[in-house]
């Protein structure tokens, strides 16, 4: 049986998380896999940590993903990878914008953020999502420019990945994010 | 067709293609999006938002009378409110299907107990069902109402907060009406005078024991061979969970767990040494296990019985695997949004000193830091009652020193009644509405403070104080929520007043204006003093700079429809882009 791949993606509410978990299980549902995605509505999402977990194989079974068996950890945000760095599987790979969010009761970002994540995600793709974001039209599809960066690492074909992005997003945008969508793509593959 | 659907989207759908014409509910996570989507099928279901979970059963219940099929859905802690229906209902009906959605919220995610409400079903002596993905969910909501319909009881079906917010792919069907069933007369079934009840109680302990041998065969029970030295039962998203952490394993899998088909139970655990128990929250089905006397299983001393489970916590309990070594990372709790019209009456509050019983809602947030604006938060309206209690406990002055604070739709929702106590029994309570005129928490639901239904159409909008007035609180006005001085003032001379009181913060939820936006406010820098005090509204807009100035992060602030910080600065540094 094929393996289930597991995609974890992670950031703060706001963000566009939700939206770039459902084009990716849009993309895997369209390949005729199986796929279970889950993320928690309701008070996670004001202004909070929040995380998408999205499984695709032949058959899936938990909707979450297990710890240390995360293919991928997405990051939208920097403290947020490390938060949850402990999904990553050995062989894993770490995808992260390098953007800060300051928390709230926080009146500055902590300082050791960078040095946690070089000392357990050294080989991590970082990308500055937020400029590409601007330099795309807009800075609010940073989800796309991280949707671009991580589907190098998925097997599915970037035709696939433009098709989703403009069956989920607001008409008006889809030039932004198809930019967006680009402009991640070349900056994730390093 | 196939498409991804989550537990919610899938009740929906199944009410759609099962039949169903009437369906209510109050918001509450994680079972809100039931009826968000059910609203999407109005041309064939009606469908409403109610003002609590009690009455919305007691709608559903007529309808249910009134021979069509009906659902009510609710979170967990609804049933509670909606127990007092629940428990005489059961003795009733046998009209049309009756289905009542529980969503659990193991983990608490967003919620302030983590009860099993499996228990329900066994207390109010009803079928309970427990679907573990959409696919399930959506089958089983056709399957309830088939079991209700036929021994003529409600049914409970049960999901969790990872069933209700999972998507999974789910292939679609075609809507199956359901014909009206003729409403007859009949006393001896509906009017539960004691002479009715001690008969309906024995017809309900009579029709347990005919559902319990249909359980014994119904597919919805279902034993998944394996490994045949390895037995599991499970169920609901535990089922999932247990898949993974025993890919091998040989499973007895329930879907229709109350009451419970012991005698397939018991054929199951005689073929194994041992047989896990994989459970979340209580040992619903340990318990009738052991009181059946099967004793060889493993539950709950191995698997937690607090929080939510996942295949690693499961694999764990059995001896599989470590816990990961987690970075230390500073928590990100929720907070409440830029522009929230809520965080003037916490702001104030702490400035003056001020405690506050609060309530459950976006509001809660305001125990937060630095507003720790909230003394007490326990249930739904809780917040008038307990401000009425520590009066009386410590003496009307304390009342100076604790106000009630409560949305608008958690007001309507039970705290109409707990006004009408601070009136009646001559409260000097000051209590607060933070009224952002929509159901804010659960996504925006409409209520009967609004002006609309679910189904979309204008309607009647109740006047909060014409309603206090008429309760004899005469001191009831409503104040700008974004005007800080006004906020101040009204909160002074109200809690100054001897008699009670209430006031209406108005101030529409951020979320809900985003079209009113303006840009960001921005900070002279040249001018701030770097004191603090625009911090102190607890904004996750502004932070600090190294020099310990504020800083405005121009993603996240929205501007002038807010311009609380600008009002607070005693320096006056902060203002529009276009007036510094």
């Amino acid at each position: 049986m094929q393996r289930t791949t597991n995609v974890f993606i992670s950031g703060v509410g706001g963000q566009g998380i939700l939206l770039a978990s459902e084009i990716l299980s849009d993309v895997a549902l369209a390949y005729g896999l199986d796929v279970k995605k889950s993320e928690v509505h309701g008070m996670a999402q004001r202004g909070g940590s929040v995380v998408s977990h999205v499984r695709f194989g032949e058959k899936v079974y938990s909707p979450v993903i297990a710890e240390r068996e995360a293919d991928l950890l997405v990051s939208f945000e920097k403290m947020e990878a490390l938060r949850w760095i402990h999904y990553v599987a050995p062989e894993g790979t770490v995808v992260v914008n390098d953007q800060e969010i300051v928390p709230s009761g926080m009146e500055r970002y902590p300082e050791d953020i960078d040095e946690g994540i070089a000392k357990r995600a050294p080989n991590a793709h970082i990308l500055d999502a937020l400029a590409l974001a601007n330099e795309a039209g807009n800075a609010r599809a940073v989800n796309t420019v991280m949707l671009g960066a991580f589907s190098n690492y998925l097997e599915f074909a970037e035709e696939d990945w433009k098709k989703a992005i403009e069956a989920r997003v607001p008409p008006k945008t889809v030039e932004v994010n198809l930019k967006a969508f680009a402009l991640g793509r070349v900056a994730g593959a390093k | 067709m196939r498409v991804l659907l989550s537990g919610n989207e899938a009740v929906a759908r199944g009410c759609y293609e099962h039949g169903v014409k009437v369906a209510t509910a109050y918001p509450g996570t994680p079972s809100t999006e039931i009826l968000e989507n059910v609203v999407r099928y109005k041309d064939d279901i009606y469908c409403q938002w109610s003002p609590n979970e009690k009455v919305a059963f007691e709608v559903a219940m007529g309808a249910a009378f009134g021979g069509v099929r009906t659902i009510v859905a609710m979170k967990h802690v609804g049933l509670n409110v909606a127990a007092d229906p629940l428990m005489t209902s059961t003795s009733v009906g046998g009209d049309g299907g009756f289905v009542i959605v529980t969503g659990d919220d193991p983990g608490m995610h967003s919620s302030q107990n983590e009860q099993d409400n499996r228990y329900y079903a066994k207390f109010a002596k009803i079928p309970l069902v427990e679907p573990s993905d959409s696919q399930e969910v959506k089958d089983y909501v056709g399957a309830a109402f088939e079991i209700s319909e036929r021994f003529g009881t409600p049914v409970l079906f049960r999901l969790t907060t990872r069933l209700c917010h999972a998507k999974t792919a789910v292939e679609l069907g075609e809507r199956t009406e359901v014909e009206r069933k003729e409403y007859k007369k009949d006393t001896t079934l509906r009017v539960v005078i004691p002479a009715h009840a001690r008969r309906l109680h024995v017809k309900v302990e009579g029709r347990l024991k005919e559902i319990s041998k249909f359980g014994e065969t119904s597919p919805l029970n279902r034993v998944e061979e394996g490994d045949p030295t390895v037995g599991v039962i499970s169920s609901g998203i535990a089922y999932q969970y247990a898949r993974d952490a025993f890919p091998d394993a040989t499973f007895l899998k329930l879907g229709l767990s109350f009451p419970f088909p012991i005698e397939l139970a018991r054929k199951f655990c005689a073929r194994f040494e041992t047989v896990y128990i994989v459970e979340e929250n209580e040992p619903f089905i340990e318990e009738q296990l052991r009181y059946a006397g099967i004793t060889n299983v493993v539950g709950k001393e191995k698997v937690p019985l607090c929080g939510e489970l996942s295949q690693s916590i499961v694999a764990r309990s059995f001896g599989g695997g470590e816990e990961p070594d987690k970075a230390a990372v500073a928590p990100r709790p929720p907070v409440l949004c830029p522009g929230c019209p809520h965080r003037s009456t916490f702001f104030t509050l702490n400035r003056l000193g001020i405690g506050a019983t609060s309530d459950i809602g976006c509001y809660t947030l305001g125990v937060m830091p630095p507003l720790n604006g909230i003394d007490t938060t326990i249930c739904m309206g809780a917040s008038i009652g307990n401000a009425l209690g520590f009066e009386k406990a410590i003496g009307q002055d304390f009342a100076k020193k604790m106000v009630a604070v409560i949305g608008d739709s958690t007001f309507v929702h039970s705290g109409m009644t707990g006004l009408a106590d601070v009136a009646y029994n001559k409260g000097a309570t000051t209590v607060i509405i933070v009224d952002n005129s929509i159901t804010a928490m659960t996504g925006h639901q409409n209520h009967p403070g609004t002006g609309m239904t679910l189904m979309g159409e204008p309607t009647t909008k109740l006047d909060y104080i014409a309603l206090a007035k008429s309760m004899g609180v005469k001191d009831a006005r409503r104040v700008d929520a974004f005007d800080m001085e006004a906020v101040k003032t009204a909160i002074k001379e109200a809690t100054d007043n001897p008699e009670a009181s209430l006031l209406v913060m108005e101030g529409p939820c951020a979320l809900m204006v985003r079209k009113t936006w303006t840009k960001a406010f921005v900070v002279d820098t040249e001018k701030c003093t770097a004191c603090g005090m625009c911090l102190k509204l607890g904004c996750p807009a502004i932070s600090r700079d190294e020099d310990g100035k504020a800083v405005i992060d121009p993603l996240f602030c929205v501007g002038e429809v807010c311009g609380m910080c600008a009002q607070v600065c005693p320096v006056k540094c902060i203002s529009a882009p276009d007036k510094a």
